[in-house]
């Protein structure tokens, strides 16, 4: 039986968590907890409900069932109290691109609560750690796809919350970057013990980085335990040959063929717009 | 107090940095002034109703605060197309600050189309006939800006893409638009339009903009400004209550 609970008392709980999308179960009555400054894994294969989980979990979704708790409030009911409680790096875009990226930063402590000279002073050395600060003044549409991953990483520690939530922070990045990245979370976690959340598709990132694994498959959690355990497991020799034993070696088909419709609809009705 | 102001700053800026936008939403009221205001504008006097232009241009400007106050309204479509939505909806402020910042950032640059319109009119030969009431037309500009931002945004709040767009257009705006007595004067109308003319809040706008312009009330200033309150005050609620329940 996997150890479903945290070590410590823990900041993160979650008990029997459901989401429907109509008849679709995204997250099929899912159960576990992070420990206060644990730096906990979400592995799983493409659509099996690691962002759902975390929308629900940080309140852009509401739960279709079960019980959440971040940092002893109710997502559903105490939001406010549960957004002083994170940050987070989204798997999808979420910067302006019309804004510079000194801009966007900026708004963002503004949202946060973070004084201005502590922030001017994060927002210098973030930008410094992930190296834009020669293009701190140019709007973000005219970056690369991977400078723009950079910026919302930045923008994400910025302000430095109880937990973390992290969905697929390294994608699209260079090896040097997400070197930085990891050691520059790592440090947070230490010194201001910081509680991480990350999903990622790099064995490698969950193993090094994380206490607890849990890999989730079709919503439902399938194993959760330390990358030693999930190995003992399956009897396996690396975490990535235990996520295949695990999750099967199919390749799941993702559904993302109307969302991308879509933003190519945006985009053709904004050029037109310009 | 500051999570409005950086809002409020963001549409600013992503309005002044869309030049061709901001000329390209001039083109349309300009070709209304001088197509009709110089094409009905014989027969309108001959009719017994003064100078065209005179009675025109506030429905002109008032179309240009409408069509922008919508279309900005409805940038929310956009920011949870592009993610930045998310950005604001998780932070740790609440939502009703996030929606009063946007609203009044849109509505601020919708105001300003619409003086900027003023201005056009004024070269095609408009003239305000009592500058002592031009302070109570301004604020009735900003009113109008913010009665269809907060529209805009009530309807985009529970639309997730731009299917319904062309929808909105035809069967909200242009309605909104043709049936406020903004290029038709309100007396002796048939029965069906009159009370439809009287259900769209732009004909207050309206009336209200050609009573501080021109002197020309058609329902009195004072019910005109009673009326446009109300409704920023309605639409506002509405607005903030569909925006906070946004999901994404
Ligand atoms: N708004 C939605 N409406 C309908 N279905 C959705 C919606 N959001 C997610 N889904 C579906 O829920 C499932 C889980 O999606 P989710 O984004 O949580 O996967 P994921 O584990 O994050 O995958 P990935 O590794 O590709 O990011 C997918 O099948 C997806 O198509
Ligand atoms: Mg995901």
């Amino acid at each position: 039986m996997p150890d479903h609970t945290a070590q410590t008392s823990p900041i993160i709980d979650v008990q029997d968590l459901t989401r429907k999308f109509g008849d679709f179960t995204a997250v099929d009555h899912i159960t576990f907890s992070v420990g206060a400054g644990e730096i906990f894994a979400f592995l799983g294969p493409n659509g099996a409900g690691k962002t759902t989980t975390i929308k629900m979990l940080t309140t852009l979704l509401h739960p279709t069932a079960g019980r959440i708790r971040i940092n002893g409030y109710d997502p559903q009911h105490q939001q406010d109290a549960v957004r002083k409680s994170f940050g987070i790096v989204f798997q999808d875009p979420s910067t302006d691109d019309e804004l510079t990226a000194w801009e966007n930063l900026e708004l963002h402590g503004v949202l946060y609560g973070v004084d201005k000279a502590l922030r001017r002073q994060r927002m210098e050395q973030l930008l410094d750690i992930v190296e834009l600060s020669d293009r701190r003044d140019d709007q973000v549409k005219h970056f690369s796809g991977g400078m723009k991953r950079r910026l919302e990483i930045a923008r994400g520690l910025l302000h430095h919350p109880k937990i973390l939530f992290l969905d697929e922070p390294t994608i699209g990045l260079d090896p040097q970057t997400r070197n930085h990245l990891w050691s520059y979370v790592a440090e947070l976690n230490v010194q201001e013990g910081i509680t991480v959340f990350l999903t990622t598709h790099y064995m490698e990132e969950a193993d090094k980085m994380a206490k607890r694994i849990a890999v989730i498959d079709h919503g439902k959690i399938v194993a959760l335990g330390s990358s030693a355990e999930l190995k003992a497991q399956t009897n396996t020799q690396t975490l990535e040959e235990a996520f295949l034993a695990l999750t099967g070696k199919g390749i799941r088909e993702e559904e993302a063929g109307a969302i991308d419709n879509m933003r190519l609809h945006a985009r053709a009705w904004r050029g037109k717009r310009r | 107090m500051q999570t409005i102001y950086i809002l409020w700053l963001r549409q600013i800026k992503r309005y002044s940095r869309s030049r061709s936008r901001m000329i390209g939403a001039l083109g349309q009221p300009l070709l209304f002034l001088v197509a009709l205001g110089f094409g009905f504008g014989p027969i309108f006097e001959k009719a017994g109703g003064g100078n065209y232009i005179q009675f025109l241009a506030p429905g002109i400007i008032a179309m240009s605060i409408l069509f922008t106050a919508i279309f900005s309204g409805m940038e929310i479509i956009w920011d949870r197309q592009f993610g930045f939505l998310k950005e604001t909806l998780v932070a740790p402020v609440p939502r009703l600050h996030i929606m009063i910042g946007r609203t009044l950032g849109s509505a601020s640059v919708a105001f300003l189309q619409g003086f900027v319109v003023f201005l056009i009119s004024m070269l095609v030969g408009f003239r305000p006939e009592q500058w002592g009431l031009f302070p109570i037309a301004l604020l009735v500009m900003f009113l109008i800006a913010l009665i269809f931002t907060a529209l805009g945004t009530a309807i985009a709040s529970v639309m997730e893409d731009f299917h319904g767009f062309q929808l909105i257009i035809n069967f909200l705006v242009m309605p909104l638009f043709f049936l406020s007595g903004s290029l038709f004067p309100l007396q002796g109308l048939p029965t069906a339009i009159d009370i439809i003319a009287k259900l769209d809040p732009l004909t207050y706008g309206i009336d209200a903009l050609r009573g501080t312009l021109v002197g020309a009330a058609h329902f009195g200033l004072t019910l005109d400004l009673g009326i446009l309150v109300v409704l920023v005050a309605l639409l506002m609620i509405v607005g903030s209550w569909l925006f906070s329940r946004i999901e994404v």
